[in-house]
């Protein structure tokens, strides 16, 4: 009798699976074959394998990549200092806070620092150079984006350093291992699983990053994410789009195998 | 663990430094009297009154809470009731299945879903609109609220509920008194990571939103895409003061409640 209530409990829940986890999945696959007028077709495969979209592709790539390193970068020193600190949780907190403010303004932001008269160029104004623009650059575009992810990176890795047992580490030093050595053989490889989750958690978003790259690098970056969007919305070509987007998911399902396990990180939008 | 050497400092302090930053600037150039974020002429009210005159923005505003509040309450409902229902699924090998197509739409990048949400809500003939962006917030928030219901009700020992049977209780006793108590902080927790999806999305709901309505996000992104107008400004300070608030609030809540179920241990 408990199993029969329970099971009824299911009903929503699998009624919400059906209709927003596999029928949108099916009707991506499904519109992937179509072209402009209804008809099945391959050719939006086909147009994927040409130079203009493996081009693209690439460099949506290299993009991420780029992004994914420097928030690595500056994310693990930040959280491994941040489990030193004293009151470690409320440090924390502090860093998680700015990731709660809406997406749009920080970019927005970013908008008015990188400006032509914006205190960047002040800056470096007062050392006697002229003022650039620096808003529409891909550096600006990597920057930007580095400074949304580093709060979805810290956090993963924070949280498996703080699970590492500190005895593992005086017992390391006691062995006669540099601080260096601890570091590389015992304290890195512990830690791994936390920073493949960061990784997980920027790298694909990374990819399908559509506003940054229209509001900060004009359209001078085009990454997977802002392709679809064109496609969907500005040429309104469903097929192509949804050709790009079946791309991504299996590019998606590749990057989570390779970093995959247990534990979830945060999802960044 | 040793304590942190000057130069550790220093870089956790430049961190702390960029990362907040562009939220001062932004708040700083809300009182700016001029129009512009670079030359601070006086301090004015004048952008915060704009919000609060334009009745559009307003009526966005209230959308955008609405949309929150609604979402985050029907995926709160059919998320502890999918948690509930997984967990008396015996079948390890359907429970995985359920549990992996619940991770579908948190590990899908925003792009995707909106497409395909859009493909979907047109195929179906549901006008885009306030439904449509109603219906994916609820779609997108439903996983998480599993995710945060889940490891409460695991961890729950199943000898209360035989012990509540013993006593007489009936299945609408143990689900009131028993169950939905014990696994409530995993529900609020759902709840309020319900609310905050909703009140940041901004890809999702772009894709599906059609012309007729519009949330605090996209109408951000179509303000920003014009240029820089100080009334986004005024509203980022806003948003900054709501948001601070609601995290002090929130951890003020759960660190009593947990003070006081310790208490009653």
């Amino acid at each position: 009798m408990q199993t029969k209530t329970s099971k009824s409990a299911l009903f929503p829940y699998v009624l919400w699976i059906a209709f927003f986890v596999i029928a949108p999945i099916a009707l991506i696959v499904y519109y992937s074959l179509l072209d402009l007028h209804g008809n099945f077709t391959l050719d939006n495969y086909k147009a994927f394998f040409t130079s203009v979209y493996l081009k693209m592709t690439l460099s949506s790539f290299w993009y991420a990549f780029l992004i994914t390193f420097f928030t690595l970068l500056i994310s693990y020193p930040t959280a491994y200092f941040l489990t030193k600190t004293k009151h470690k949780q409320l440090w924390l907190l502090l860093i998680i806070i700015p990731s709660w403010i809406n997406l749009l303004l920080k970019t927005y932001a970013f908008i008015g620092i990188f400006g032509l008269y914006g205190p960047i160029n002040a800056f470096i104004e007062v050392f006697g150079f002229d003022p650039k623009q620096m808003l529409f650059t891909d550096i600006s575009f990597v920057f930007v984006s580095v400074y949304i992810f580093i709060p979805f990176m810290i956090l993963p890795i924070f949280n498996s350093l703080d699970r590492l047992n500190p005895t593992l580490i005086y017992a390391s030093r006691d062995l006669g291992a540099s601080a260096f050595t601890t570091f590389r053989r015992v304290v890195l490889p512990l830690t791994m699983d936390g920073v493949k989750s960061g990784i997980q958690v920027v790298f694909i978003p990374a990819l399908s990053l559509f506003m940054i790259t229209r509001l900060i690098a004009g359209n001078r970056v085009i990454t997977l994410g802002t392709a679809i969007e064109q496609q969907f919305l500005v040429t309104q070509n469903w097929g192509m789009g949804s050709t790009i987007a079946v791309f991504l998911i299996l590019f998606m399902v590749i990057i989570m195998l390779i970093t995959g396990q247990k534990d979830k990180g945060g999802r960044v939008r | 663990m040793n304590k942190l050497s000057a130069s550790a400092k220093v870089y956790l302090t430049i961190v702390f430094i960029v990362l907040y930053a562009p939220i001062f600037y932004l708040i700083f150039y809300s009182f700016n009297s001029g129009g512009s974020m670079n030359n601070f002429e006086s301090f004015t009210l004048e952008h915060y009154q704009a919000v609060f005159e334009d009745s559009r923005l307003l009526v966005i505003l209230i959308n955008t809470v609405i949309v929150a509040l609604l979402s985050a309450l029907i995926s709160t409902i059919i998320g502890t009731l999918g948690a509930i229902g997984i967990v008396t699924v015996k079948d390890s090998k359907m429970r995985n299945t359920l549990l992996s197509l619940n991770n579908v739409l948190i590990v899908s990048p925003d792009v995707i879903i909106g497409a395909s949400f859009l493909i979907l809500f047109t195929m179906v003939g549901i006008k885009l609109g306030f439904a449509s962006v109603l219906l994916a917030h609820v779609a997108f928030s439903v996983p998480i609220v599993v995710l945060m219901v889940l490891p409460k009700l695991l961890e729950m020992n199943k000898s209360l509920i035989d012990a509540a049977l013993d006593l007489g209780a009936t299945k609408k006793d143990i689900m009131m008194r028993v169950i939905l108590p014990y696994i409530q902080p995993g529900i609020f927790a759902g709840f309020f990571l319900a609310l905050t999806y909703s009140l940041d999305d901004f890809a999702v709901t772009f894709f599906v939103t059609g012309n007729g309505f519009s949330t605090l996000s996209v109408e951000i992104y179509s303000m920003a895409r014009a240029g820089i107008s100080l009334t986004v400004n005024a509203i980022s300070g806003l948003v900054f003061f709501v948001t601070v608030l609601v995290v002090v609030g929130y951890y003020f809540v759960t660190s009593r409640k947990s003070k006081r179920m310790e208490g009653q241990r």
